[in-house]
């Protein structure tokens, strides 16, 4: 039996706390679509995009209209380009992520995941030119988002890749020059990738992914913050208790939407992601929930340990709520993306290396941070390698997602617009680390690998 | 503590909660709506919640002439005349938050 309270805690999180879900995203496995013509294989992926996506905007809508909440993306992901496109004919993939693109914009979703590499070993001749044609992919498309795995705990970390990748950011960043280097934004650097993210740009349809599966990211910082709120004065305990409380909630809305969507859909449910996902609007801030524990401003000493809290609480709150957890499942802090942070990151309380320590306790990694459009490619490359570490050692998923905004130096700002916000440009240290990045080779896995 | 009485029946359960500035003919309005659309009122319940009137009502759609879809355009037209907002949601949003099953 409900009671009065609980339906209106319900109706509060959602009308006024901003309680939604983030995005539905549809995973689709494109191994069927190997073509050694490339435009075979492109009209295959469009075809099987828009086919098994047909509903998926449509459904989405339905149970927003149903449910009373509101799900802000309906969203596609989809098997590694560089595994798909391999047997093509073709030094270039761009084709392949117009093809993505096009089917995207066809079922009405605003992003779609996958134009992706696994090459935390080393990389196969179809993962280099995957590699190879991420500039122009992210240039020419609107939609495609693009990610590349370059280090696991179970085999070290590709430095080769690590380097590239560095590369690969600044020439992303000069050839969106004219959108402040939008392309940056839909690129994502990982250590220890997950195969079933929801969440861009990250997102990608993994190997050991079913033919088709749906996957759910909540969101929700503005219910935790007032949850928080709430118990300004009590002890640490009673803060974590809190979280947990409130974690559950939203990702219960996460697993019934979820399943509605699997339902409707007539594909298998995959997982609920527990991260904390922020957006640009006032109130939707994960720096806000750190604020509201009792820190001047996000960034600050204590920071971490806040985070810390704030990411094992809500794991264990939404481990309760739902059967199958997955995906990133942690705060995310994305500077661009969330209205605290912009603000801590203007104030120059939150640095690059607090944001690195943040990373350590928390999802994803150094994420929508815009650095001076003049940083080489060595000095990004050496920021992905100290992520890449992070991930490595502490058996956790790291990422880095950093813009180097052409032309713009500490104190300009980029603006992305939506979801993906604005950011200050804050500074990196200017000894060089090239000589170090230029080494080549793997880092070798950790000891605590050996794990069999 | 007020209970809502929905422990009962299949899925066709909708939580019509109503929540604005008081004044005469919200109740009027809003049952008679739901009359017109053949929707049975399994309960009514109403508080002050930060200085706003607030009435929740459980509905059951098992007879109703309207789809859910429409129904909310009908209860949106009458809010407008009433000056409050009137939302409508299935009741597995209510139970799933709070319980597990």
């Amino acid at each position: 039996m409900l009671t009065m309270n609980e339906i209106l805690e319900t109706i509060r999180m959602v009308q006024k706390e901003k309680l939604d879900i983030r995005t539905i995203t549809m995973g689709i496995s494109l191994r069927d679509c190997v073509h050694a013509d490339p435009k075979a294989a492109c009209r295959k992926i469009y075809d099987k995009i828009t086919t098994r996506a047909e509903k998926l905007v449509a459904v989405g809508e339905e149970i927003e209209r149903e449910y009373g909440i509101p799900i802000v993306n309906k969203r596609i992901s989809v098997t590694p380009i560089s595994l798909v496109a391999e047997a093509s004919s073709t030094d270039n993939y761009v084709m392949f992520a117009q093809a993505m693109d096009k089917a995207a914009a066809q079922v009405g979703v605003n992003f779609i995941g996958g134009f992706s590499a696994l090459v935390h070993k080393g990389a196969t001749t179809g993962d280099e030119k995957l590699i190879h044609s991420i500039p122009e992919a992210l240039d020419v498309t609107e939609r495609v988002c693009s990610s590349v795995n370059v280090a696991t705990t179970k085999d070290g970390i590709n430095m080769d890749a690590v380097y590239r990748m560095g590369q690969v950011i600044v020439e992303t960043a000069k050839r969106t020059a004219d959108r402040d280097g939008l392309g940056c934004a839909k690129l994502v650097v990982f250590a220890n990738v997950p195969e079933d993210n929801p969440f861009m740009a990250g997102a990608f349809h993994g190997v050991g992914e079913p033919e088709c599966v749906i996957n759910v990211g909540v969101s929700g910082p503005g219910v935790v913050k007032n949850a928080v709120e709430k118990v300004k004065d009590e002890d640490f305990g009673t803060l974590a208790e809190t979280v947990k409380n409130t974690a559950f909630k939203i990702t219960r809305m996460g697993e019934l939407v979820g399943r509605a969507a699997a339902k409707k859909l007539n594909v298998p449910f995959g997982i609920v992601d527990l991260s904390l996902a922020p957006t640009p609007a006032v109130g939707d801030s994960v720096a806000e929930v750190l604020e509201a524990m009792g820190l001047e401003r996000c960034g600050t000493h204590g920071t971490t340990a806040a985070l810390a809290l704030l990411n094992d609480a809500v794991k264990k709150g939404g481990a309760m709520a739902s059967s199958y957890v997955g995906g990133l499942s942690g705060a995310f802090i994305p500077v661009s993306e969330d209205a605290g942070m912009i603000r801590a990151a203007q104030e120059g309380v939150l640095t690059l290396e607090k944001l690195e320590a943040m990373t350590c306790v928390c999802s994803v990694g150094l994420d929508m941070i815009a650095v001076p459009g003049d940083t080489p490619a060595e000095t990004i490359a050496a920021i992905i390698a100290d992520e890449a570490a992070i991930g490595m050692i502490n058996q956790k998923t790291t990422a880095v997602r950093i813009i180097p905004a052409p032309g713009k130096k500490v104190g300009d700002r980029v603006e992305f617009g939506g979801l993906l916000g604005h950011a200050p440009i804050i500074p990196v240290k200017q000894p060089s680390p090239a000589h170090f990045v230029k080494r080549g080779g793997r880092i070798p896995a950790p000891i605590n690998s050996l794990k069999n | 503590m007020n209970h809502i009485k929905n422990d009962d029946g299949g899925g066709s359960r909708v939580i019509i909660s109503v929540i604005g500035k008081d004044r005469v003919g919200i109740i009027a309005g809003v049952s008679g709506v739901l009359k017109d659309a053949n929707v049975n009122i399994l309960d009514i319940s109403q508080t002050i919640m930060q200085d706003l009137f607030t009435m929740i009502l459980v509905g059951d759609m098992t007879a109703s002439s309207l789809d859910l879809a429409a129904l909310k355009d009908r209860l949106n037209e009458q809010a407008e005349e009433l000056g409050v907002r009137i939302d409508v949601q299935h009741e597995d949003v209510f139970r799933y938050m709070h319980r597990i099953q």
